[in-house]
């Protein structure tokens, strides 16, 4: 079992976002996109997820994704 | 390697740069309208920017050795980033440095975009625009194919290009004022 809060955690910085969209393509397998484009984090991100949230975390135009220790 | 074929390198970098240089920036102008379920995903296109640059990059250093290696013209290796001094074309040198500085600028600002926040590598970021155009003026100034008529063809489609990029931007709705998908 792996240890409780041991996952990366994604945070949105909300007044940074433009929702351009390119978290969504970078990592659809965490993130969704509400009616009005903004990303929906789904949840932890487990470490098979690591290097595309690491991906859509520097892939973001507005810098506005961030990867937070567990 | 002589100077002619140092001469033939030089003229043929400097027009590849341009081609390279333009499709950089008409991807990155493109890429900020972009939104997710388009035809060309942003991923691809932020990629294609990024490499294309990185290219661009690698060709400029070719396109200035091989100037500064020709004997047959003075340009001197500190005339990479100087921009004055120069015996042969003052003015057309110069205009070429100052666009490899603005590069440089450009390429330093984003490597370390995290330390220097959005504001700050945004502002260094649209000097790209005046490199490209401080590029396309050099080539104009100094080329010695600048009288053909396949060059003009090649400067006017790159003009062409980037105003035709930044029309289609400033003409897309914003992406965050975009109507509500369907469920």
């Amino acid at each position: 079992m792996r240890e409780r809060g041991a996952d990366h955690q994604l945070r949105v910085d909300w007044p940074a976002c433009q929702a351009r969209g390119v978290c969504f393509e970078l990592l659809p397998e965490l993130i969704e996109l509400d009616d009005w484009g903004y990303p929906v984090v789904g949840g932890p991100v487990t470490p098979e997820l690591l290097t595309a949230a690491r991906a859509a975390v520097h892939g973001c135009p507005r810098m506005a994704l961030r990867l937070l220790p567990g | 390697m002589n100077d002619a074929m140092l001469w033939f390198l030089n003229r043929s970098t400097g027009f590849v740069l341009l081609g390279v240089l333009t499709a950089t920036v008409v991807l990155g102008v493109l890429t900020v309208r972009g939104r997710a379920g388009s035809r060309v995903p942003v991923f691809v296109s932020r990629a294609l920017h990024r490499n294309l640059s990185l290219f661009g990059t690698a060709l400029l250093v070719a396109h200035i050795a091989t100037a500064v290696a020709d004997e047959f013209v003075d340009i001197r290796w500190w005339h990479a980033v100087v921009p004055w001094g120069a015996a042969y074309e003052p003015l057309g040198v110069a205009v070429g440095t100052l666009a490899t500085d603005l590069v440089i600028a450009v390429m330093v600002t984003t490597a370390v975009r995290a330390r220097l926040g959005l504001g700050g590598w945004q502002r260094v970021h649209q000097l790209a625009y005046l490199a490209w155009a401080l590029g396309l003026g050099h080539g104009l100034v100094i080329g010695t194919d600048t009288g053909e008529t396949w060059a003009l063809v090649g400067y006017s489609s790159a003009v062409g290009l980037v105003a035709a990029a930044v029309v289609a931007r400033s003409l897309a709705p914003h992406p965050t004022a975009r109507e509500a998908r369907p469920a």
